[in-house]
């Protein structure tokens, strides 16, 4: 029975070998495809056993708004909000299973420490064993701007149950404050167990969808705000704010029974006004009549030279302006026949920002930008530094960049001149600050111009102090009824008045 | 081998021949065998040194710190080896010293990674207190210490393996009642995960008697085709160049199996009917010595596998799973959440330990499913590394070899074909389970021998690990000395 025994020996050899070889084919050759797949739940634990970085606001000092703290878990370190809903849309949140939003998402390389810009430090955790944290962002968001907008939004005193506000540092391009409302508490989605994906699910459904960030991705009908766009249009037709346009109480486009009247009837009912005025009373008959005058080509260079029809806009980190928070494209719809002449009855309702005519409120906040910085569009970002994970070590330093020029300088002057005149004496006095010039202009409607009830409020303005911008801002408040574009306006102002503060005074 | 009748006696003629002595006295053993048993004391403290450093790097890298409580577990089995060692002393001094201690080695390590599992259940700050015989690192230590209860009372009332042959029958009647027992009782007591193999006595402690069934068929097997070799090789029919046996020489051993097989089918699981039918064909062929048998075998085996495959898809019914089994082995990744589960997780484990492994404790075995049983080597393995794995691997070869040493030295055909047969039994075994985790092969439920958490498959195996020392002791003994005890 000898010789058997020994060829089950050999079987048995055979056997091992082959396990031997599998075991090399499955730890060895496909080992690395196994310790990084999306299967492979150790892929979180190592992301979780780093200190996640720290996510802070502009102002020096000021508590971070993102943090993560060690647990006793088997996930590590436990990602908090103490920003909470207000910061949110921005920040973003990291949760367990899914995907990141928002800065968590555009930096999490950086923040999660796996960045090549960290690669120092990881070098030196091989040696020391240790798990250094990741590096730190500081958003360009000035704290108390941000805290009033998102505060003045979910206390609005017109009941308004959405809305968004923008505020840009006109000379950078900074974002000083983003707030979309109604937010949400960001927190309950990054626990670490399947509460998180039950309140994820709860939020999804819920009614006014408080995930979705209006200030980049929703759009709304511009209404009298984009006057100032057809106002830019004008100047760059060699008008000026002082030549004379025919107002009146109603007018009736070419081509159309339809007439188009004014907010109220004691808005513009004289004849003649000059451009100023027109925009300073808000006068729809005037401005209606100046887009057609004007022409569909015009009006679109100039909406282009603001920032309408790009697509490719994302809001984030300057120096990777491909990645980043994607923005919505604002159009102005359809200002041309089928035959390619101009569309004038479109045109006519098109030119008080009614129709489809769709801005985002981050668009109509570049508009105000530009116009306050002598029409220099800068690229709005909002990533200031990069810092190491000693708080010390400055890794990134957002260099600003000029994203187009808009118009001309002096065509920016005399935009602002009426704007400023708007806040004075017209439709704009709640945006007034002490001791600075403020210019804006108000906005109220819906897809029907003359039914005020149920309709946007918006307000978009600067504010400059000697003759330098400080603050530029873009106000909706949805569905806010009689008194929207008023409300908005105050909102702005406290908007920039907090950026001011911030800012020290200056 | 053209006269399979007669057994050569190699194994004899290759012993020393050494002047007639004295029988040795319990404290003065034979001068070869206090060698051998020094040899087997010295091997088994170096595999108990190596679980205490096992233990201790899982401390370190789970406590941050080695508290001196990593002795116990290591303690205590080095204890319980030390008294099978005194055992085998007084009742197998010139049994293979390498078995225990190698044994031992795997049972050791066995013990630490169930410990560092209960470690990463617990939370950290109960992490230090956790209890020497807590969870089932714990519970692993007791039955450990039943289990080599049950190896040293073998070892002392069974003071020759040919004894075993005496009750060949009653241990294949008993064997086939212990198989066919889950599948008769409800499956409130039998089934746990779908596979009908166990014996619950309350909540808490179930024996599987697949693993005692194993052995005594194996011991009937042994018994029968010793008797009957001579006939099953001689008296044969001729069929397509093949020899045949007459049916009346085969029956028994074709109902034994063939009962053993149904009632697996019933009792779904695929691992332990391979194993059995794998156990009956080869000691069939050490037994006649004849090809044939394997290559009847294996057409069988694989004929009947790419049927089922093929019925799974047809009909459906009772080779639903195992055409699930076949699926998934061939892509984990077709429902990777679902059925596909614990095998990608497996391969995740095996696959992040790589080369060297996260180092012990260092690992999260615990997201690798069953991890304390079936896939106890894939949740070692991200630890320890393909080289870790490997020198696992290497620690089954050693035994399995030294029980196929001692089939070719012992002098008797029935200690041949059972210590033959236990060798390769434990190899199939590995072969099977470690394939079937590391998707060589697709997945059969099977426990790893000395490693998994469960008390059946520890005793049983341990008493297959003394089955192997009565024999090897049996065939190195010197004939001066007596040869085989009578």
């Amino acid at each position: 029975m000898n010789a058997p025994l020994r060829r089950v020996g050999v079987v048995v050899m055979v056997l091992f070998g082959l396990l031997f070889a599998n075991l090399n084919w499955v730890q060895a050759y496909k080992g690395n495809d196994y310790r990084t797949s999306p299967y492979n739940g150790r892929v979180q634990i190592d992301e979780y056993d780093r200190q996640r970085g720290y996510v802070m606001v502009s102002n020096p000092g000021s508590k971070p708004i993102a943090l993560s703290e060690a647990t006793k878990g088997n996930l590590k370190y436990l990602r908090s909000y103490p920003g909470g809903p207000a910061y949110a849309h921005v920040v973003g949140y990291k949760p367990v299973n899914g995907t990141a939003t928002g800065v968590e998402q555009l930096e999490n390389d950086f923040l999660s420490g796996t960045s090549d810009k960290l690669f120092a430090d990881r070098l030196r955790d091989i040696f020391t064993g240790s798990h250094t944290a990741g590096g730190n962002v500081t958003l360009t968001l000035s704290k108390t701007a941000q805290d009033t907008a998102y505060k003045e939004l979910a206390n609005n005193k017109l009941d308004a149950k959405s809305g968004a506000v923008v505020a840009l540092d006109p000379n950078t391009g900074a974002i000083l404050a983003m707030a979309s409302f109604p937010s949400f508490d960001p927190n309950p989605l990054v626990g670490h167990d399947s509460k998180a994906t039950a309140a994820y699910k709860k939020l999804e459904g819920q009614a006014g969808n408080p995930l979705l960030n209006r200030a980049l991705q929703e759009t709304y009908p511009p209404a009298s705000t984009f006057k100032v766009l057809v106002s830019a249009a004008a100047l760059s037709a060699n008008r000026n704010p002082d030549t004379p346009l025919q107002a009146g109480p109603g007018y009736q486009a070419p081509g159309t029974t339809h007439v188009i009247r004014n907010a109220t009837s004691s808005t513009c009912p004289q004849e003649q006004m000059t451009l100023k005025e027109a925009l300073t009373v808000s006068c729809n008959t005037a401005f209606a009549r100046l887009g057609v005058d004007l022409g569909a080509q015009r009006l679109n260079d100039t909406a282009r030279a603001f920032g309408f029809y790009d697509n490719s806009l994302r809001v984030g980190n300057l120096s990777a302006t491909d990645r980043g928070l994607r923005v919505s494209e604002s159009v102005l719809g359809p200002l041309t026949t089928s035959s390619g002449g101009d569309d004038k009855p479109n045109i006519a309702i098109s030119s008080i920002g009614l129709n489809e005519v769709r801005v985002t409120p981050l668009q109509n906040a570049m508009v105000a930008a530009a116009i306050a910085n002598d029409c220099s569009q800068m690229r709005p970002y909002l990533v200031e530094r990069l810092v190491g994970p000693d708080l010390t070590t400055g890794l990134y330093a957002a260099a600003p960049k000029e994203l187009r020029r808009s118009c001309s300088a002096s065509e920016a002057a005399q935009l602002r001149e009426m704007m400023v005149s708007v806040v004075e004496n017209g439709t704009g006095k709640k945006a007034q600050i002490n001791g600075y010039v403020v210019g804006g202009k108000t906005g109220t409607g819906t897809a029907d111009e003359e039914a005020n009830a149920g309709s946007d409020g918006w307000f978009i303005g600067f504010a400059m102090k000697d003759g330098r911008p400080v603050a530029a801002v873009a106000v909706i408040l949805d569905d806010a009824g009689k008194g929207g574009s008023g409300e908005a306006a105050r909102i702005a102002g406290l908007v920039m008045q907090g950026v001011i503060k911030d800012k020290g005074g200056k | 081998m053209t006269t399979p009748h007669t057994a050569p006696p190699a194994a004899a003629a290759a012993v020393p021949e050494t002047p007639a002595v004295p029988k040795p006295s319990v404290l003065r053993l034979d001068p070869a065998a206090r060698r051998v048993r020094r040899t087997e004391l010295w091997l088994l403290l170096l595999a108990m040194a190596m679980v205490a450093g096992y233990l201790a790097a899982v401390e370190a890298n789970m406590l941050d710190t080695v508290t001196m409580d990593f002795w116990y577990p290591a303690g205590v089995l080095t204890a319980v080896f030390l008294a099978l060692h005194v055992v085998i002393r007084l009742r197998a001094p010139f049994a293979d010293p390498v078995l225990v201690p190698t044994v031992a080695l795997l049972n050791g390590l066995g013990v630490g990674f169930l410990r560092r599992l209960d470690l990463g259940r617990a939370k950290i700050d109960d992490r230090p207190e956790l209890a020497i015989f807590a969870g089932d690192g714990g519970k692993q230590l007791l039955w450990t210490l039943i289990a080599v209860t049950g190896a040293m009372a073998l070892l002392w009332f069974v003071r020759d393996h040919r004894e075993v042959s005496k009750f060949a029958w009653t241990l294949g009647l008993a064997g086939i009642v212990l198989v066919l027992l889950p599948a008769v009782l409800p499956g409130s007591i039998s089934e746990v995960n779908g596979a009908k193999l166990w014996i619950r006595f309350g909540s808490f402690f179930a024996i599987q008697p697949g693993e005692f069934a194993k052995l005594m068929l194996l011991a009937f097997f042994a018994y029968y085709l010793v008797r009957k070799r001579e006939v099953l090789a001689l008296a044969s029919r001729r069929f397509l160049g093949i020899d045949f046996p007459r049916g009346r020489d085969l029956g028994p051993v074709i109902v034994v199996w063939a009962m053993s097989l149904l009632v697996l089918i019933f009792e779904k699981d695929l691992g332990t009917s391979l194993l059995y039918f794998g156990m009956f064909v080869v000691t069939l062929y050490i037994a006649t010595e004849r090809v044939s048998w394997l290559i009847i075998g294996l057409v069988l085996f694989f004929g009947g596998a790419v049927l089922a495959y093929v019925l799974a898809g047809a009909v459906g019914g009772p080779f639903t799973n195992f055409g699930q089994r076949v699926d998934i082995w061939l892509d984990p990744f077709a429902d990777p959440y679902v059925r596909g589960w614990q095998l990608t997780q497996s391969l995740m484990g095996l696959g992040t330990g790589g080369m060297f492994g996260t180092g012990p404790g260092a690992g999260n075995p615990l997201l690798v499913p069953e991890v304390r049983n079936d896939f106890i080597f894939a949740g070692m393995g991200e630890e320890i590394g393909l080289f870790g794995l490997t020198a696992l691997l290497a620690l089954y070869l050693l035994v399995v070899s030294r029980g196929l040493r001692a089939a070719l030295a012992v002098r008797d055909s029935f200690g041949k074909l059972l210590a033959g047969g236990l060798a390769f039994t434990l190899a199939l075994q590995v072969f099977v389970i470690i394939g079937g985790v590391s998707k060589l092969i697709p997945l059969t439920g099977q426990t790893t021998p000395f490693l998994s958490a469960g008390g059946s498959s520890l005793v049983a195996n341990w008493l297959l690990v003394a089955l192997l020392l009565r024999i090897s002791d049996a065939a190195r003994t010197p004939a001066s000395t007596g040869g085989v005890r009578r």
